[in-house]
Order: structure tokens, then C-alpha cells, then sequence
């Protein structure tokens, strides 16, 4: 199908990182299925790193594609650095999205991002229990 | 691997009878059908063949056909052209909701040009109640456009019963039957239509050519001016190789259209019952009996269109999808939207149109394939995680 790139054909066909992360310490959700894209992101962090990054999409080639190529573009950073992953980073790491494609289909790091907010907010609970 | 082409309703393969009969005409007989010379000669009575050949297969007369460049063309031609001509009359115009874009398009730019269009609603299954299209019809309706039968949900009109209601009135009606013309029989004295779309890739002849059928006496404004082909109603030198491809392919379809109805007939049905009892969770789209002979369209719920056709191409399978990532625009199907479908549902279409070229095997194919792609897919889903949780919380 030649309107995606290997690159996106790839992480299509064989997505990394799928699933769920039980207790996950963030979850972060974009889109919705109306217009046609959803992703759910599951994070773990240990010592400010994201040692797990896990997801699930409903959507096309492209979201799926996102999604994987998100997943595995943040696992082991930062916060810091994870959150400076952008749509258009993405779309570069996957050799171009389709013109159409790039803004519904381009969620991952808005969803992964709303993961690590959750996250930090957590943490500010808990840190505001504790004190 | 093994490769299953059940895309039909995109277009049908070139049949090589078909493709046959085009060659003299791609190669030695090149003449204008216009000009008077021998060389015209050969081109023009090739097509006027042809001509012959397409009212036949709609019971029509060869005088009443005029060859267009794709059922496209036929449709802008029928909705712009028909109102266009009677707009002494009127400026109102009625069409169903789920009509092919080149209808629904082309009663929009009538909006533009002043006329004032009406969209009749379809129920769930795709039909038009034909009682709706009479509540609509006033003294200035200067056209009525519907669909023969939807490509998308296969649905077949009751065309007849609302001819009975526009003809009483005088209202002019086009039908059209670009999915339907060639693949089921197709009489327009019996539907009592005035104008017809077909087009030639929709029963295995070329693609890039139609023809409009309107009926002796109704009156239409050409879109295309210039010289006088078509009767001076479709201007521009005719696209002979294409136009006798179209008729005989129209001729093959007339002649083998029952063998084929039987053959097409229950290895769709064989997909709508079975389809959705190996998937689960899987509704079937447009009338479940009265629908086109090769046509089977679903639903499959907690994924997207787009995703299934592309892992079902990995596979050797070629199908389509209504959901809105399969379009350039983004937008879910306005068929499925119109026959009431969640936005979320309809992201799961999927269209599997079979033809004459297809086995039983390759419906069997179709029915090991299609289930653990669907779950492949419902495995990465939010929404199918979401559904079986409170499935398991509710027990």
C-alpha cells in the first residue's frame, strides 16, 4: 500500500509495545472514536524514566503506526525528554505520514504526554498526603 | 499466496471477450466516428453496435443512449442537465440521502445555482420509503434523483413505486443504476424512469465510459458544448475502443446475467451469515434479502475499517471500507451516517463485493482469514478492552 511508508508499514504489521500495564503509575487517553482515532497510554516510572510504555489504539494504519512508534520512541527517557517527543518528531521517525493523516491520526505523544501529567499529578497527591 | 479480489463495487475486472472486441479499435479502425470518409465509417458503426447493444440491455431504444465518460459523467449530467432544462418550471429539486457523491454533488451545486434541494431519509436497512419522496414533491419539483441500488450497503429502491408517484405528477426521474445496471435485470420501460446512469466497469467492461439513458421527449441541458456527437447533447469526439467495450460487456451481461445472479447469489450469502458468526460482534449493513447479488457489507465493532483492509491486503484479500480513515476527506460513510449507525460503528465498515471471477473457495479463504485479523485488531483496541470489562464486571 503505497500510501504509507515502509517505516509506518512496519510498525503497522508489527506493533511494539501493545497492551496493558497492570497498576500503571499513568494513563493517558486521545481522541475518540467518532472521528475515527483513539489511543490509551500506560506508563511506569521508575527513578523519573519511563521504564514501560504500553498501549491501545482504535484507528488506522497511521494511529496504530503512532502509537508503536511513540511507545517505542519514550520508553527508558526521562519525563523531561519524553515529553519534547512532538507530532511532527513522530511523523519524521516514521519517514512522513500521509497529509490527511497527520493531525487525527497523529495522537501518540498528546496521549503520552496526558500519561506522564497523570503521573506527575499523582505524584503531587501523594506528596501533599504525605507532608 | 493466494490473491481474492472482492472489490467489485470499485470495478470489475476487464473481461477478455471484452477486451477482445476493444483492440481493432486501439489499433487499424482509429477514424472519427464524425467524419465521412470510410475510415469514420468503421468507428461509427462499431459504435452505433454498441449503442445497440447497451439499450438492449435495458430494454430501451438505441436512440435514447448517450455515451458518457463514467457513470460519473451519467449522474452530473442527469441531475444538472434535467433541472437545468425545466427551471422554467421550478427550482426544486429532491434526491435520497444516501445517493453516490455525483448525485449528491451535483444537487448541491444546483443549491448554488438557486435551486432548492430536498434529501429524503432512508431507514435502517438503506430503503427510501417512497410515501417520503411523495410528501416532497411540490409544484415547482423539477427533478427527482434516486438511486437505483446503494453500492455501499447493496440496498436495491423500490424505484418502480415512486416512478408511479413522479410519472402521475410529470416530475422527470433519473435513476441511478450504475451499481445495479448489468449485474440484475433492468427494464426502464417496466420502472417507468425517464433518465438511467450505468457504467461500463461496473459489469466487467472498461473503465471510463457510461451512458445516460433519457427517455425520447425529456428535455436535458448538455454540459458539454461544441460539436453535434451524441445528438448535440454530449459534445466531443467519442472514446470508441471504450464505448465498444461497453457494449460488449452489456451484451455479455444481458446473455449470462441469470447464470451469474446464481453464482454470485449464494456465496454472498453464504459471507452474510457466516461472516458474522465467526467474528461475533459484527452487523450486517443494508437489507439483508432484497440488496445486490455479489454484495455483502458489515460493521465490525471495536475496530477500524482501514486497519482490516490493510492486514486483509497482507493476506491476498482486496476489500473496501466506509469508515472515515479509508477517505480522502476523513469522514465516515454518509450512507452508514444516513441509515442511522453510530459514528463508532460505522469506523468499522467493510465491504466485501464479490464477482464472477470468485469461488467458493475464496469465500472460505475469506472466512479462515477474516477472524484472527478482526482479533488481532480488537487485541490493541481501548474500546474492546473497555466492552469486555464491563462485560466481566456486570456477570
Amino acid at each position: 500500500m503505497p500510501i504509507y511508508s515502509e517505516k509506518v508499514m512496519d510498525h503497522f504489521m508489527n506493533p511494539r509495545n501493545v497492551g496493558e500495564i497492570e497498576n500503571p503509575d499513568g494513563i493517558g487517553e486521545e481522541g475518540n472514536p467518532v472521528c475515527g482515532d483513539m489511543m490509551t497510554f500506560y506508563i511506569k516510572v521508575k527513578d523519573n524514566r519511563l521504564e514501560d510504555v504500553k498501549f491501545k489504539t482504535f484507528g488506522c494504519g497511521a494511529a496504530i503506526a503512532v502509537s508503536s512508534m511513540v511507545s517505542e520512541m519514550a520508553k527508558g527517557k526521562t519525563l523531561e525528554e519524553a515529553k519534547k517527543i512532538t507530532p511532527r518528531l513522530v511523523a519524521d521517525e516514521l519517514e512522513g505520514l500521509p497529509k490527511n493523516k497527520f493531525h487525527c491520526s497523529n495522537l501518540g505523544a498528546q496521549a503520552l504526554n496526558k500519561a506522564i501529567d497523570d503521573y506527575l499529578k499523582k505524584q503531587q497527591k501523594e506528596g501533599g498526603k504525605q507532608s | 499466496m493466494r490473491e481474492v479480489y472482492l472489490d467489485n463495487a470499485a470495478t470489475t475486472p476487464l473481461l477478455p471477450e471484452v477486451r477482445e472486441a476493444m483492440i481493432p479499435y486501439l489499433g487499424d479502425v482509429f477514424g472519427n466516428p464524425s467524419s465521412l470518409h470510410d475510415w469514420g465509417d468503421g468507428s461509427r458503426e462499431a459504435m452505433e453496435t454498441a449503442r445497440d447493444q447497451v439499450a438492449q440491455l435495458i430494454g430501451a431504444d438505441s436512440d435514447e443512449i448517450i455515451f458518457t465518460g463514467s457513470g460519473t459523467e451519467s449522474n452530473n449530467f442527469a441531475v444538472k442537465g434535467l433541472a437545468l432544462a425545466q427551471q422554467s418550471k421550478g427550482k426544486h429539486v429532491v434526491v435520497s440521502a444516501i445517493e453516490h457523491f455525483s448525485v449528491l454533488h451535483s444537487a448541491k451545486t444546483l443549491g448554488k445555482w438557486g435551486f432548492e434541494v430536498d434529501e429524503v431519509p432512508v431507514d435502517k436497512y438503506g430503503v427510501v420509503d417512497p410515501e417520503e419522496v411523495r410528501k416532497r414533491l411540490r409544484k415547482d419539483t423539477v427533478l427527482v434523483s434516486i438511486m437505483h441500488a446503494n453500492g455501499e450497503v447493496g440496498t436495491i429502491e423500490p424505484i418502480k413505486e415512486i416512478a408511479g408517484i413522479t410519472s402521475k405528477l410529470k416530475v422527470p426521474f433519473h435513476t441511478d443504476a450504475v451499481a445495479k445496471a448489468g449485474t440484475i435485470p433492468v427494464d426502464v420501460r417496466e420502472l417507468g424512469v425517464d433518465a438511467l446512469s450505468l457504467a461500463g466497469n461496473q459489469f466487467y467492461g472498461p473503465k471510463g465510459v457510461g451512458a445516460l439513458w433519457l427517455r425520447k421527449g425529456v428535455r436535458i441541458m448538455p454540459l458539454l458544448d461544441g460539436g453535434i456527437q451524441e445528438g448535440g447533447r454530449r459534445a466531443g469526439t467519442e472514446n470508441v475502443p471504450a464505448i465498444v467495450g461497453l457494449g460488449k460487456a452489456a451484451e455479455l451481461a444481458k446473455t449470462d446475467m441469470e447464470s451469474r445472479v446464481k453464482r454470485l447469489t449464494p456465496l454472498r450469502d453464504r459471507l452474510l451469515k457466516e461472516l458474522p458468526r465467526k467474528v461475533g460482534h459484527v452487523v450486517v449493513t443494508g437489507h439483508p434479502q432484497n440488496r445486490l447479488p455479489g454484495h455483502a457489507s458489515f460493521c465490525v465493532e471495536f475496530i477500524e475499517g482501514e486497519a482490516m483492509l490493510m492486514l486483509l491486503n497482507s493476506k491476498g484479500i482486496a476489500v473496501s471500507s466506509g469508515s472515515a480513515c479509508t477517505s480522502r476527506a476523513l469522514k465516515a460513510s454518509h450512507v452508514l451516517i444516513a441509515m442511522g449507525l453510530p459514528h463508532e460503528l460505522a469506523q468499522g465498515s467493510i465491504l466485501l463485493t464479490l464477482g464472477i471471477g470468485n469461488t467458493p473457495e475464496d469465500v472460505d479463504y475469506v472466512l479462515e482469514v477474516m477472524p484472527p485479523i478482526v482479533d488481532r485488531l480488537r487485541q490493541m483496541s481501548p474500546l474492546y478492552a473497555k466492552f469486555t470489562k464491563t462485560v466481566k464486571g456486570g456477570k
